[in-house]
């Protein structure tokens, strides 16, 4: 799910100045009696895939939270607990014994089994499958076995069933966080019924996919039309409070907008830009904002002379007023950041930049003046994502501060920006935007600035970080694991290869025929929580 | 008339190969990474990558590669498959599934632009320089000035969610009713220029001579206008709306991303915004042959409402 589509919500035209918006945060909007018998109606786009193991955008993994159980669900210090799983332990944090709870069955009737997961995750790992989400299986053993145009192996040496309920998996290297991975999507079994052979997935299983959660598939999965999915009774966990869900996929969120606002539609999961602004007086306290994973950041191409002084790094962050472009832009729609985690994560601390963070233009000129920084800076960001207006701003922030001179470039999509950045041209600084995979503190630290991160696409650099990167994921617990992991945020607010400058949040929405809509830290509406109101 | 139309489909054979020679041309030489544009932002693993590479045969570059893609898609072509979609959904499907809707939105748009835009028009010529006249001028005025994008909205907005006379948006699967509304909206352009088309020509026609002679006759006024006026006065009009049943079904970009209607201009828009070589063409090919069978449609009323135009 990673660095996603952050386009919708990041930015508010200039223009549009309306009153702040009233925002409640807990769930409550409504006061009717709830009607179990009921279904609700939630706004998702069209989904890529139906396949837990290929699923990684939000709208597929929406609905595929409807038809599965996890085996671990995060609770409110996002500390995983578990769920479908009976126990998750390990002694060695490398081989983890996964004991499943009794009674779980798939919707066709089959029980869940170790094999259910094993099979799955098989599947999901091996490369000629070409499933989008086959990197969330990397630490496991013998997974390098299973790549390339023809892998060695077939199966994950790293997974062996024990008995019915039981399966352990064996990690390449310990990872003390491995428990939290488990929540996501790509981690869901699948039942016999799913393969035609093994390692084959049916024709057809992703028009209808057969799952153990709290919901089943009503019919099939209707392109661009709609997913419906009914309360599946037979599910052991907590049963969810409405008769059933129907995802209805919207190609443009103002239409799903306007259908919340006449009650067509139950649900909006992302309030349109464009409407952010009114959505208070629109919805009253049925406009809600929670948290969300995301974090937006400008990175410096370190590997760039310019730009490898930490202190013409610094200079330029202690330039940028983070508040006043949350406001005026954003709308408070997001949230100032001074930090390289999200507060979804535990272990986040607010403020671990430091004085770098603060907002001091005198300082700023005269550190960045000191530290030799370039008179010309350009800040590159993808022109499809709406990002123009922030940009802009941060550059006359940076023009008024430091007094250099600063312009916005932008590159047609993402992938062109990457394309260039990946082959070091000088595109200046850059917009990056990032979703974490599992809540964890190692989700925002290693992919982006280990050394050989798989999205360090500035050259940073640091072996003591790397180092504790590595300590971290063999601590013998997560309180000492996420010790280590601050220590290494340290470092990198002492050499900020980039600036943190906000926080995501949902701004959600919903009709008055529902209540109590929340969502999880994966951008998904909570479905055993929605209620229908009577 | 029968060597006119087998020659107007041979032509047409050539302009379709013609246009996906174009269009997939077109596609081929602005891709960027077709790969990444699926992913979004998100980072693409090596695994994937080379799993659609090799599908797609995304590696095949150059003019080599171009004319090697090109003969694959057109051998499939021609095989009656038009190919899968990036997100590995057959094409054959979506057209099949976003076909029907559009139609019927298309027909609705021209059926407001025929009913309300031929009428008012042949109205307006008859009585020139009068106040319906006058208003109908500053009406379709507003409207031509207006683009889709904010009339539609607009519209929405007003019609939709604060008066609730329409639902604000029509789904997957409409009712007459639901589609009625984007179809006023995707047609009011239409609607516009037919009324200012019909308009001039009925207004000129009724100076012309043979509408005298007519008259001098001592035929009827409604005979020389119904019989007489409109029938030479429809020529440049069909002719419009001939163009117009392509434009519709291809323009509605803008009114089905609205009204939410999963329809070929949804198709379209999310095919280019992918860089989804195949949807695009796929679509494409198709609005060529719409393109094609209306104009010769309108070629051969031609015939009908003149006789003196002789195809041979």
């Amino acid at each position: 799910m990673r660095v996603r589509r952050l386009a919708a919500w990041t930015a508010l035209p200039l223009a549009v100045t309306l009153g702040l918006v009233a925002c409640g945060s807990g769930g409550d909007g409504g006061s009717g009696e709830s009607d179990p018998n009921a279904a609700v109606r939630i706004e998702i786009a069209e989904p890529q895939h139906l396949v837990p193991t290929n699923t990684n955008e939000t709208s597929g993994s929406q609905v595929l939270a409807a038809l599965f159980s996890p085996l671990v669900d995060y609770d409110e210090a996002h500390k995983p607990y578990e769920v479908a799983a009976e126990s998750i332990t390990s002694e060695d944090n490398t081989t983890w014994t996964i004991k499943l709870k009794d009674g779980y069955t798939f919707h066709n009737g089959e029980q869940v089994t170790a094999d259910n997961y094993v099979d799955a995750w098989n599947y999901g790992a091996y490369a000629p499958n070409g499933q989008n989400s086959s990197y969330f299986f990397e630490k496991i053993a013998g997974y390098d076995d299973l790549q390339g145009e023809n892998p060695k192996a077939e199966t994950l040496s790293g997974l062996k069933q024990v008995d019915d309920l039981t399966f352990t998996v064996t990690l390449a290297q310990p990872y003390s966080e491995f428990k939290s991975m488990l929540g996501y999507t790509a981690f869901y079994p699948l039942p016999e019924a799913a393969f035609s052979a093994p390692g084959e997935l049916a024709e057809g299983f992703e028009q209808a996919p057969i799952g153990q959660g709290p919901f089943k598939m009503k019919g099939t999965w209707q392109h661009d039309a709609k997913v419906e999915v009914e309360r599946y009774d037979a599910f052991p966990g907590e049963q969810p409070k409405v008769a059933g869900v129907e995802f209805r996929i919207y190609q443009q969120l103002t239409a799903a907008y306007a259908d919340v606002l006449s009650d067509n539609l139950d649900v909006i999961k992302t309030i349109p830009t464009e409407n952010l602004s009114t959505a208070g007086t629109d919805l009253g306290d049925r406009f809600l904002q929670s948290p969300a994973s995301s974090l937006h950041f400008l990175a410096f191409p370190t590997f760039q002379e310019e730009f490898s002084n930490p202190d013409v790094r610094k200079a330029i962050s202690m330039a940028i007023d983070r508040e006043e472009i949350t406001r005026s832009i954003f709308k408070d729609s997001q949230q100032p950041a001074r930090a390289f985690v999200s507060p979804a994560v535990a272990g986040y601390r607010e403020n671990t930049v430091g004085a770098a963070g603060e907002f001091d233009p005198a300082k700023a000129k005269s550190l960045y003046q000191a530290a030799g920084g370039p008179s010309k800076i350009t800040l590159s960001y993808n022109g499809d994502g709406g990002h123009k207006d922030w940009i802009d701003a941060t550059c006359n922030q940076l023009k008024a501060n430091l007094g250099v001179d600063c312009v916005g470039s932008a590159e047609p999509k993402f992938a062109d920006l990457l394309t260039k950045v990946k082959a070091k041209q000088p595109v200046g600084l850059f917009r990056m935007g990032w979703i974490m995979d599992y809540p964890s503190m190692e989700n925002y630290l290693g992919p982006l600035y280990s050394t050989n991160g798989s999205s360090n696409y500035y050259g940073y650099s640091n072996p003591d970080f790397d180092r504790l990167l590595a300590e971290g994921a063999s601590a013998p617990s997560e309180e000492e694991a996420i010790k280590k992991y601050q220590e290494a945020e340290d470092l990198l607010a002492e050499d900020l290869p980039v600036v943190p400058l906000r926080f995501g949040q949902n701004n959600f929405g919903h009709s008055t025929k529902v209540k109590n809509v929340e969502m999880d830290l994966f951008d998904r509406v909570n479905l055993t929580k929605i209620e229908a109101i009577k | 008339m029968f060597r006119f139309i087998v020659r107007r489909l041979l032509q047409m054979i050539l302009a379709f190969f013609g246009t996906t020679l174009i269009v997939y041309a077109l596609m081929f030489a602005g891709q960027g990474d077709p790969i990444q544009a699926l992913a979004g932002e998100r980072p693409v693993t090596a695994a994937q990558r080379a799993y659609l590479t090799e599908k797609y045969h995304l590696d095949a570059t150059g003019v080599g590669g171009f004319f090697y893609r090109y003969f694959d898609y057109i051998s499939n072509l021609l095989r009656g498959d038009l190919g899968e979609s990036l997100t590995g959904r057959s094409i054959g499907d979506i057209l099949a599934a976003a076909w029907p809707v559009t139609i019927r939105l298309a027909l609705i748009a021209l059926a407001v632009a025929v009913i309300f835009g031929v009428t008012a028009g042949v109205l307006a010529g008859i009585r020139r320089a009068s106040i319906f006249d006058n208003a109908t001028l500053l009406l379709t005025l507003l409207v031509l000035g207006i683009p889709t994008i904010v009339l539609a909205p607009l519209a929405q907005y007003f019609l939709g969610v604060k008066w609730q006379v329409f639902p604000p948006t029509a789904g997957a699967d409409p009712d007459f009713y639901a589609l009625l509304l984007p179809g006023i909206v995707l047609g009011s352009l239409s609607l516009a220029t037919a009324l200012r088309l019909t308009r001039t020509s009925v207004a000129e026609n009724l100076r012309a001579d043979y509408v005298r002679t007519a008259r001098s006759k001592g035929l009827p006024n409604r005979r020389v206008v119904s019989v007489h006026v409109l029938r030479n006065s429809l020529i440049p009009v069909i002719t419009f709306l001939g163009v117009e049943v392509g434009n519709l079904m291809s323009g509605a970009i803008i009114t089905e991303g609205v009204f939410n209607i999963p329809g070929v201009g949804f198709n379209l828009f999310r095919g280019i915004r992918t860089e989804d070589g195949p949807l695009v063409v796929g679509i494409v090919s198709v609005l060529v042959v719409v393109y094609l069978i209306s104009n010769l449609v309108v070629d051969i009323l031609y015939a009908v409402l003149d006789p003196r135009i002789r195809y041979e």
